[in-house]
């Protein structure tokens, strides 16, 4: 019902005209380049410094009665955490930017093009630079050995619905920042999720209060789905994981275009 | 069809919360007019302008903008709309010329369109030359006609501006009031909010006055100076003042239609500035200094609004 609700108010030209706002920051100099290409080099440096450096002295690993080497275990956990990290800094900083100080939207809204299509246009481009980032470490995970190439190809749309969950997440957490300060904040969470998602370690090394309270939060799914995926350990969880993603991304749009509406059309 | 108005609103308010920003005003601005919102900071100008631009829903009332519907039919009246807000809200990441492209998009022209119109506006606004550049060294008045180039690219049938030229130093003024006349004598339809009088009375065939929400008087300036001034005002300072300014006030009743003493110096409204003159002179009255000037649109203004500052 969302979905038809969506679609018969969303023009497929106009979220393309919102998304070439961001292709001509592109074309307009250097600036968004660099940006952009920064973010790709975090989840990569974890995994060659942690996945590889660290597991050098932690050897195998066996989960899910399967042994692996550690940065096998950590590889598909560092691409979640690449797509997140792609569609995240789209999402709430460059989004903040232009909700609050650049009026961006508040020009934009001056046009036809509606909140909703806003929301969604931001979005399709967040997941555009997440898929960047994954496309990349994909192919940097096969050719350290840490996946096969089918697996890695199967794993890839997986890694575009993880950027949508946390694009429409980052967009609605955006939506409700006060100030810079309030990113601080965001930066101690996504943090916090990255240090504890089953990300470094199985998450049923916890306790089991502490395991179900990651279980609630969303890069666990991200990482669980991803790996399973990557490692070809496929059964009907990932399933579960993939739907909490898809309720996330569809939430997180309609909040974020209702919150729109709220404070640019008022 | 061709009667029908551009815009048409009648007992049009919007509220925030408690706070009556407009409270139900009446307009019908014709197409090819040029009509002006003239009032003092908070009297609900940029609200009005808010809710024709179809951002802002009005609270209550009826607003029909080129025959629509503004509630309803808002995508359909912004297509046809071209919009330069009281804040520039240019767009830094991208080029002078990238943001006309851009945003001639949202209007659903093609890219090779919105070229050719980027191009062709930069012309009208003389910013050819800085195509290539970004927006954030420009001067605010090149920023202004950028503004302005932006909300032409859809070849608008309306075009709303909420003070086009405030900050804008006299050069940058006329040059931007030589290019709107010019849009006006294209048949475009112009809306705009000033508290410059002087704006008002070089862009505006007509105009409302608003003051707390509403409208207080409507008319073309030319006889908005009749209605509510005098066709000369005689300005007059005398020694003492401002303590002597009440006693010569008192002095001058009669001499005019209205006295007005401000602290520095003492307004006559007259008909006749040089009669008047002669019979301060047969009254024995020897001011320090006189001013006969025509009556402006500004002197309208204080007399509607009052002269209470309003932040």
């Amino acid at each position: 019902m969302v979905t038809t609700l969506v679609a018969s108010r969303v023009s497929p030209g106009r979220v393309g005209a919102v998304i070439g706002r961001n292709v001509g920051a592109l074309r307009s100099g250097p600036s968004y380049w660099i940006v952009l290409l920064s973010g790709f080099f975090e989840p990569l440096l974890y995994l060659l410094s942690i996945g590889v450096g660290v597991g050098a002295l932690i050897g195998e690993l066996t989960v899910g009665g399967r042994t692996m080497s550690y940065a096998s275990f950590v590889a598909p956990a560092m691409l979640a955490v690449s797509a997140m990290s792609g569609a995240l800094a789209e999402t709430t900083f460059n989004f903040f930017f232009k909700l609050k100080y650049m009026k961006t939207f508040e020009a934009v809204l001056a046009t036809p093009v509606r909140p909703i299509e806003i929301a969604v246009g931001e979005l399709v481009w967040s997941i555009a630079r997440g898929s960047l980032y994954t496309a990349i470490f994909l192919v940097v995970m096969v050719v350290m050995g840490l996946a096969e190439p089918g697996w890695a190809l199967a794993a890839f749309p997986a890694t575009v619905l993880v950027g949508l969950a946390f694009g429409g997440l980052g967009m609605a957490v955006s939506t409700l920042m006060r100030g810079w300060q309030d990113f601080d904040l965001m930066g101690t969470g996504q943090f916090a999720l990255f240090l504890f998602s089953g990300t470094f370690s199985p998450v049923q090394d916890y306790p089991v209060g502490v395991e179900v309270l990651i279980q609630l939060t969303p890069l666990y799914h991200a990482v669980e789905l991803v790996r399973g995926l990557c490692m070809g350990m496929l059964g009907w969880g990932l399933l579960g994981h993939a739907a909490y993603l898809a309720v996330l991304a569809g939430a997180g749009v309609w909040f974020a275009s209702r919150r729109l509406t709220r404070v640019l059309c008022d | 069809m061709a009667d029908q108005p551009l815009i048409y609103a009648r007992g049009l308010v919007k509220r925030f919360g408690e706070f009556t920003a407009v409270d139900g005003i009446d307009l019908d601005v014709a197409p090819g007019e040029a009509f002006g919102f003239l009032g003092p900071n908070g009297a609900g100008k940029s609200s009005t302008m808010r809710m024709i631009g179809c951002v802002s829903t009005p609270t209550a009332g009826e607003l029909r903008i080129l025959g629509m519907d503004a509630v309803h039919d808002g995508p359909r009246i912004r297509a046809r709309l071209g919009v330069c807000p009281q804040l520039d809200n240019l767009d830094p990441d991208l080029t002078v010329r990238e943001n006309l492209v851009t945003y001639a998009r949202y209007f659903g022209l093609s890219r090779a369109e919105s070229r050719r119109r980027a191009d062709e506006l930069l012309e009208f606004v003389q910013l050819g030359d800085r195509a290539g550049g970004k927006v954030e060294p420009l001067s605010g008045g090149m920023k202004r006609r950028l503004t302005i180039a932006r909300a032409m690219v859809n070849e608008p049938d309306l075009v709303l501006l909420d003070e086009p030229t405030t900050g804008l130093d006299p050069q940058a003024r006329h040059l931007l009031w030589e290019r709107l006349f010019r849009l006006k004598q294209r048949g475009t339809t112009l809306v705009l909010t000033t508290h410059y009088m002087d704006e008002a009375e070089q862009l505006c065939d007509r105009l409302v006055v608003m003051d707390g929400g509403r409208i207080v008087a409507e008319g073309s300036p030319r006889s908005l100076i009749a209605t509510y001034s005098t066709a000369e005002v005689v300005e007059l300072r005398f020694p003492g003042m401002p303590e002597a300014g009440p006693r010569f006030a008192a002095a001058l009743e009669g001499v005019g239609k209205r006295v007005d003493p401000l602290p520095d110096r003492v307004l006559v409204y007259v008909d006749d500035g040089d009669a008047a003159l002669a019979e301060i002179q047969r009254r024995g009255l020897e001011p320090s200094s006189v001013l006969v000037r025509r009556s402006t649109l500004e002197d309208v203004f204080l007399h509607l609004t009052g002269r209470t500052l309003v932040d």
